[in-house]
């Protein structure tokens, strides 16, 4: 039997951040986790390695274009094999680099599945057989989240391999001449673009009258003037009413105003189905302990990330939205802190959310959709990228920076990028909200040219007027 | 299905108390409103009863435990669990909150979600516990007004030292807050909190105690938690003595002819019936004495320069107790007869000594007595009970040589001490409420005619 005083349930970006600080805070840590070494869904089967593809995406977008700059590289050749062994490369070294730092830390590494037999006992079944017992003074759930397959999607029988989801697309099985998206969010987009520029015709469907529910449409807006080029078609307010395999490939019957006539019957090569993801509160035992559930499935916590299970608290996708990596470090830091004694709390400004397609879209904090929805005034400073000079460079003119500010004290809620880099660039935007910086500060403070930072700098000037290379004046 | 019950609200300005005794165990059946706990609070001993019923499944706290408003005490299994509506003030004041040095952290107490989620199991879908907030899964940002204008760091900080951030006034430019305005916030708190007056009263800041020598280095020492009763005595006495200038006035009451027939009338009524004391007849006597001299049925507002004028007399009993001074309250004792107001006496001071008193049974009252007389002493400066400015002190009672109408006689003589607010009376309506207290005394049927 195994003692700790923390033991993490799941070992993603949330898990292993909170067994990492409850370590070097003292406390003897476990986590328990199937995967060889800590890393999750983000390192296995996630973020890492499809910002690996979508780095090889970007490139082969860039050789295509830089042919009217004057440089050709022909027509790319694909060795998909290489292509996926770069891929497993990076989340390899990478998860046997959280492996090393779970080690070096003393943190107990149970390969295996967790039951909780009570409030303070886990059973592990070990991957390597046979059975372990951990006695623990608090755990911290962070089993993360799964995929969903609408019934209308999931095929009769085991499945049929040409209908993935995104761990199997992520596999990288082939390059299919077709392959049809079920999902217009940043997952069913970013996969989309990486097969878009691996050689497939992609067509997107969404059920909802736009791409990207619940972004700021003037940055979508950007974002799908670009699909229409390197996408085959993009099915808006239109949903999937049947998958049929087929020898020639899965056929697809769709229904909406977009598709009349034969268009409502395709086969595609490949579907990917990316319609969301819902919380993993599936740990055996939970109802042993006084856990609750919403009725969306997400573990209740409060903002020590305790359940209503003294000794059990929850982080990560398990424990609310939004379901992203970052957020869940960030939990499970603040869930070791509070077992730790200390008075911590979940309470950020922003958590940022980046879409890493092409171009990129990325925000934080108070949206202007948000400040709609809740009646709150706002004012709105919209920086072109036409107008920088970085972007120009770039040939890239179709960016759009733009600050969410409260009129009365003139502070920053929100910030709004779309254009390569934006996921880089609103890591500022985060820190100018958490610091309480007002616009001025933003103004005020130097941005390196000639760089992409500055449309940020100019946008602040827009608020006021003066914005060096936009002439549009405060109107009074 | 489990059901956890908290401590409910127990009365105005009471948020935590500490347990003397839990009154069922684990594996215990209880029904609804049967008293579980045994509560010690500032000043009454508190049976708390259950608003859940079913079988004990597991006891939170045990005797000793201090526990607050909206704690769990235990949780129940089987039954209807439907529970008794959420403390929704369980937490004490934000305003008032200072530094506690918490081993661990406290769960943060907030609102109970309009809708009470969905638990795991059908079977634990009445689990209800209010003890614990949600927070909101929106990943929607500050949606309630503008947030404080502070950087994580110094958000952090508040959150350490127990500071609400929307609440400190930031120097910086545009009101932003730096951590040397959280701090000096924090002291701020610190101070008010010393100095605030207990009772309610307006007070000065107490005097800074000295720091203690070490009194090991002279013998052995033990100490001891300061609790309940003792504590709540020491505070409230300390904020008055700092805060009312005090004024005795001494006297003393001929009592001989009371005393005959207070013998006579024991003999009349034998074992049966109240015994009629010196006590009641002084609450009797000092209920018409305020009704003559009403400036000593005030409290003073010192914020509002006011004077609260009570058209009510309530006549507060000093009890001693093996727990300390209790002070039950006579209700209008002014329209109560002699023998009420006895009978009365004897039932809440037997109530105080077996921890039977109400917290209502010892509020209310604008003047109070305390007589030591069934102990000794020739005389004593009582302490007013603040808000209340008058309180009259009672001695025992011995034969004296009185010079009456040209010779010694003896008399059996009652020392009196009126101690008053100075800021409320003056000294010579001191002087006459205390010698038309004291001719009563001499005369009772007195009261009769002042009626």
């Amino acid at each position: 039997m195994i003692n700790a005083q923390v033991v993490v349930v799941g070992g993603g970006p949330g898990g292993y951040a909170a067994a990492f600080l409850a370590a070097d805070l003292g406390l003897k840590t476990a986590i328990v986790d199937p995967e060889a070494n800590p890393g999750g869904v983000c390192v296995y089967r996630g973020c890492i390695p499809s910002k690996a593809l979508l780095h090889v995406a970007s490139l082969l977008g860039e050789a295509r274009h830089a042919e009217a700059w004057g440089v050709s590289f022909g027509e790319p050749r694909i060795d998909l094999d290489k292509l996926r062994a770069f891929k497993d490369a990076v989340v390899k070294r990478l998860t046997s680099g959280t492996g090393l730092l779970a080690k070096s830390r003393k943190v107990q590494y149970l390969q295996g599945l967790a039951e909780l037999v009570d409030p303070n006992t886990l059973r592990v079944k070990l991957n390597s057989g046979g059975e372990e017992t951990v006695q623990f003074e608090h755990a911290i759930l962070a089993t993360g989240s799964v995929p969903v397959v609408p019934p209308a999607l999931r095929l009769p029988g085991s499945g049929d391999p040409r209908v993935m989801d995104s761990t199997t697309a992520l596999d990288l099985p082939d390059v299919p001449k077709s392959l049809l998206v079920v999902g217009g969010g940043y997952i069913g987009l970013e996969l989309g673009s990486v097969y878009a520029a691996l050689g497939s015709t992609v067509t997107v469907v969404e059920m909802t009258d736009g791409l990207l529910p619940g972004v700021d449409r003037d940055l979508v807006d950007v974002l799908s003037k670009r699909l229409k080029q390197t996408m085959k078609a993009v099915l808006l307010k239109t949903r999937v009413t049947q998958l049929k395999p087929e020898a020639a490939g899965v056929r697809v019957t769709f229904e909406g105003e977009q598709v009349s006539g034969e268009l409502r019957e395709q086969v595609f090569d490949r579907v990917l189905v990316a319609v969301g993801r819902r919380p993993n509160a599936s740990v055996p035992g939970l109802d042993r302990t006084r856990v609750r559930l919403d009725e969306r499935g997400f573990i209740v916590v409060n903002e020590q990330m305790r359940t209503d299970e003294p000794s059990i608290f929850a982080i990560g996708d398990v424990a609310g939205e939004p379901m992203l990596a970052h957020k869940a470090s960030h939990e499970g830091r603040v869930a070791a802190e509070v077992i730790a004694g200390e008075k911590s709390a979940f309470a950020p400004r922003a958590i940022p959310a980046v879409v890493f397609t092409d171009p990129e879209i990325a925000w934080a904090g108070l949206t202007e959709t948000q400040a709609q929805k809740a009646g709150r005034p706002v004012t709105i400073a919209k920086f072109p990228w036409a107008a920088s000079g970085r972007a120009l460079t770039l040939d890239r003119l179709d960016g759009l920076t733009k600050l969410v500010v409260d009129p009365s004290t003139e502070r920053i809620l929100g910030v709004g990028l779309v254009g390569p880099n934006a996921g880089e660039l609103i890591a500022e935007g985060v820190l100018a909200i958490e610091m309480g910086a007002n616009v001025t500060d933003l103004k005020l403070s130097i941005h390196p040219h000639p760089t992409l930072t500055e449309t940020l700098m100019e946008s602040a000037e827009v608020f006021f007027g003066q914005a060096t290379h936009v002439y549009k004046p405060k109107r009074s | 299905m489990a059901t956890d019950f908290n401590l409910p609200e127990l009365g105005e300005n009471i948020a935590a108390g500490d347990v003397l005794r839990v009154l069922v165990k684990a594996g215990d059946v209880v029904a609804k409103d049967q008293p579980i706990l045994e509560l010690e609070t500032d000043k009454a001993t508190i049976e708390v009863p259950s608003s859940v019923a079913g079988q004990v499944k597991e006891i939170k706290v045990k005797a000793g435990d201090k526990v607050k408003v909206g704690q769990t005490i235990l949780s129940v299994e089987g039954g209807d669990g439907a529970a008794a509506p959420a403390p929704a003030k369980a937490a004490e004041p934000a305003a008032v909150k200072v530094p506690e040095p918490a081993p661990s952290a406290v769960p943060a107490p907030a609102s109970v979600p309009p809708e009470a989620p969905r638990a795991v199991l059908p079977d634990r879908e009445k689990v209800v516990d209010f003890s614990r907030g949600v927070r909101s899964v929106s990943a929607e940002p500050v949606s309630d007004g503008p947030a404080a204008p502070a950087a994580p760091s110094v958000r952090r900080m508040a959150r350490e030292l127990g500071v609400d951030i929307g609440e400190v006034a930031g120097t910086g430019d545009d009101g932003r807050i730096s951590i040397e305005d959280v701090k000096a916030h924090a002291k701020r708190l610190v101070t008010m909190a010393k100095s605030a007056p207990v009772g309610g009263a307006a007070a000065g800041p107490l005097l800074a105690a000295e720091p203690l020598p070490d009194f090991s280095r002279w013998g052995s020492i033990e100490r001891q938690p300061m609790r309940g009763v003792r504590r709540k005595t020491a505070e409230h006495l300390g904020a008055v003595w700092v805060s009312v200038p005090l004024v005795t006035q001494y006297d003393a009451a001929d009592i001989s002819g009371f005393e005959d027939v207070r013998k006579r009338y024991a003999k009349q009524t034998g074992e049966s019936g109240a015994p009629l004391t010196v006590t009641a007849l002084a609450i009797k006597i000092v209920a018409a004495a305020l009704r003559k001299f009403p400036q000593f049925n005030v409290s003073l507002d010192m914020a509002a320069a006011e004077i609260i004028v009570k058209k009510y007399i309530h006549i507060g009993v000093a009890v001693d107790t093996d727990r300390g001074l209790l002070v039950p309250v006579i209700r209008d004792a002014d329209s109560k007869s002699l023998l009420q107001v006895s009978s009365e006496v004897a039932e809440l001071a037997a109530k105080a000594r077996n921890r039977k008193l109400t917290l209502d049974e010892m509020q209310g009252a604008t003047f109070s007595i305390s007589n030591l007389g069934g102990i000794g002493g020739t005389n004593f400066t009582p302490l007013v009970n603040a808000p209340e400015v008058g309180i009259l002190g009672i001695s025992r009672a011995r034969m004296e040589q009185v010079f009456r109408d040209g010779q010694f006689v003896a008399r059996l003589m009652m020392p009196l001490a009126l101690s008053y607010d100075h800021r409320a009376v003056d000294g010579a309506d001191g002087a006459r409420f205390l010698r038309w207290v004291a001719e009563v005394f001499e005369q009772p049927f007195l009261l009769s005619l002042e009626g």
